[in-house]
């Protein structure tokens, strides 16, 4: 059953249930941290508009700036720019940043411990047609083993605006993944969010679950539509929305595996180093229980619409259902 | 204002001091580059002793210039004017590279706050001096400051550096003066073997910079170009200092071997006696 505490969407499990980008949130969050703070600045390369910086154009012209199709300078001019205490957004698609300018990032804005905040838009395989070259299911890796940095993945538009309006408020570099379709809306303005805490959105009734599946972004919602149909075959779940993937909130994580005895993560990413490998690296040394990782196996991304996409790399709801029976008969 | 007689001769032995600091820390640390700090060790010495609006015992002060350094491996020359200005102890420089070091091999900010940026990975110190410069065009220049950006030569080859030029002329950041180290020497050898650079004003020109060229030894061209390039009003600058790699101790110069590489005790030796013998003829002038 969802967990009333999280004033979840109550038309989550409606068919017609409310469909918005992630990154819309991005947009309006944005918006809303620029009121906020004369210091923030957004910083665009060449994507103003697909990545959701357009309103914020609009309104702060001056505190605008367009850099071109030039990721490795997106990365080290907001460096500069938090040197001299502005809090920069820099935005493109994850592909690019921070996949073309990686190193930037490391040398400049991690180990120089700048406060700037890092937007990859278009993470993932829903990224659809554009192909392969586009899809970034590397990002959550490559931001995760950086020291210093913050990595947050948001479940929906609205947990994007949050996390956004959040992360201008804070002192230290962070990294927030989007994604491009609409995807359901699962959370509401009330619902808890904290940069750094998991949230179990989805409880056993009786408070003894079998199987805890942990999911980070978009598909946090197939991993609900499982979790209802598990409760129907008279197995206990809990879902945890672990939407800060750096640093963990290893209470929580501890807590559910112990409860559960047996997880499966959910991702839009590798399975290489990604959101499931924290968990894992995390629990093989505190309380080691059979994980079943939901992710892309070592292969890139290809044309398709999403949802072919989502299902020919394994990370659609029969995949979920099925690596949750298969991680109950590892208990 | 150009420089009085005095003041050159000042600066040059403030340079003199900063280089026999170089060889000796570099001797201690048994690795580091050499050739590359001797050569800027005449424009260290005239920013650090001159140039730059800065207050080392108040090396946070809000107000201050701000000095990026994108080449991180010329550090030693960093550390030297640093420390001779009073930034910290002299007698810490030989700590260069050490574990536990504020001095690391390439400079960090986490080891020591009162660096401007951590440096080393080549080609991104112009952007993040370019971010500042901005900060200041958004703020209306309401601080009155420069920002200065020190660049290696062979560095020039990373496309990074052509963004952030590319940017700082569309912004037009006037308060921007950049310092080129043109040496013509990077690991592999020559720069026009490795990568050519020339026409390299064109270049600079054709990113909308204002460019002027200077003998990187000279201290009077050193900061005359600095005064000249404060006059302009709707650009960002850039000097393109021609300069010896090694300057200073003639067996070191105009040889590529000598980038990466520090003096054993011989070769340190045969350099701190001529830079001391050069010392005392510099002073000898002045009196």
């Amino acid at each position: 059953m969802l967990n009333p505490l999280q004033k979840l969407n109550p038309k989550l499990f409606d068919k017609d249930v409310e469909q918005v980008p992630i990154r819309k949130g991005f947009g309006e969050g944005l918006l809303k941290a620029g009121e906020n703070d004369k210091n923030v600045v957004g910083l665009c390369a060449d994507l103003t508009e697909s990545t959701q910086m357009l309103a914020f154009k609009q309104k702060f012209p001056e505190r605008f700036v367009e850099v071109g199709v030039a990721e490795q300078n997106l990365a080290a001019l907001a460096s500069g720019m938090a040197a001299m205490g502005k809090i920069p957004f820099i935005t493109s698609y994850a592909m690019f940043s921070p996949g073309r300018n990686w190193e930037q990032i490391r040398t400049t804005i991690a180990y120089n411990d700048r406060s700037v905040k890092l937007i990859g838009s278009h993470a993932g395989v829903s990224v659809g047609p554009d192909g392969g070259t586009h899809q970034a299911i590397e990002d959550i890796a490559l931001m995760r083993v950086l020291p210093n940095i913050t990595v947050i993945s948001p479940c929906d538009s609205v947990e994007a605006k949050k996390a956004t309006i959040a992360a201008a408020k804070t002192s230290t570099p962070l990294y927030i993944r989007l994604a491009r379709e609409k995807t359901p809306v699962m959370t509401t303005e009330d619902s808890p969010f904290e940069i750094g805490k998991a949230q179990i959105v989805f409880e056993s009734p009786d408070g003894r679950p079998d199987i805890a599946i942990i999911a980070t972004g978009a598909l946090l919602y197939k991993a609900f539509l499982v979790a209802q149909k598990l409760e129907q075959e008279k197995i206990g779940v809990t879902v945890v929305n672990l939407s800060t993937i750096k640093p963990l909130d290893e209470k929580t994580i501890k807590l559910v595996a112990e409860k559960a005895k047996a997880i499966v993560t959910v991702e839009e990413h590798q399975v290489a180093g990604g959101m499931g490998s924290a968990v894992a690296e995390f629990l093989a040394k505190t309380f080691p229980v059979p994980i079943e990782f939901v992710g892309v196996y070592d292969k890139f991304g290809q044309s398709g619409k999403p949802d072919e996409l989502i299902a020919h790399y394994g990370m659609d709801e029969k995949s979920i259902y099925n690596a949750a029976k298969k991680v109950l008969k590892r208990k | 204002m150009s420089l009085t007689d005095e003041q050159v001769r000042n600066l040059e032995i403030k340079a003199n001091d900063i280089r026999q600091s170089i060889i000796e820390m570099l001797l201690e640390a048994g690795s580091g580059h050499t050739a590359g700090p001797l050569g800027m060790s005449d424009i260290f010495a005239a920013l650090y002793f001159h140039i730059l609006n800065h207050d080392p015992k108040k090396p946070q002060w809000e107000g201050r210039d701000r000095f990026v350094l994108s080449n991180g491996h010329i550090c030693p020359v960093l550390y030297s004017a640093m420390a001779h200005s009073g930034y910290f102890p002299v007698t810490e420089l030989k700590t260069l590279r050490k574990f536990g070091s504020r001095l690391q091999g390439h400079p960090h900010r986490e080891y020591l706050p009162m660096l401007e940026n951590s440096s080393g990975p080549l080609g991104s110190g112009l952007s993040q001096a370019t971010g500042m410069a901005l900060s200041d065009k958004i703020d209306g220049y309401k601080v009155d400051r420069w920002i200065y950006c020190s660049m290696g030569d062979g560095e020039l080859d990373e496309g990074n550096i052509w963004e952030g030029a590319m940017f700082a002329g569309k912004e037009k950041l006037r308060n921007l003066i950049c310092f080129v180290d043109r040496n013509n020497i990077q690991i592999d050898g020559f720069t026009e073997d490795i990568m050519p650079l020339e026409p390299l004003t064109d270049k600079w020109r054709s990113f909308n910079f204002h460019v002027i060229e200077i003998d990187g030894h000279n201290m009077r061209e050193i900061v005359d170009a600095v005064e000249s390039a404060k006059t302009i009003f709707e650009k960002p600058k850039v000097i393109i200092a021609h300069t010896i790699p090694g300057k200073g101790v003639k067996e070191f110069e105009r040889k590529f071997e000598w980038h990466g590489k520090a003096p054993n005790k011989e070769e340190a030796a045969i350099a701190l006696s001529e830079l001391r013998t050069l010392a005392g003829k510099i002073k000898s002038e002045h009196q």
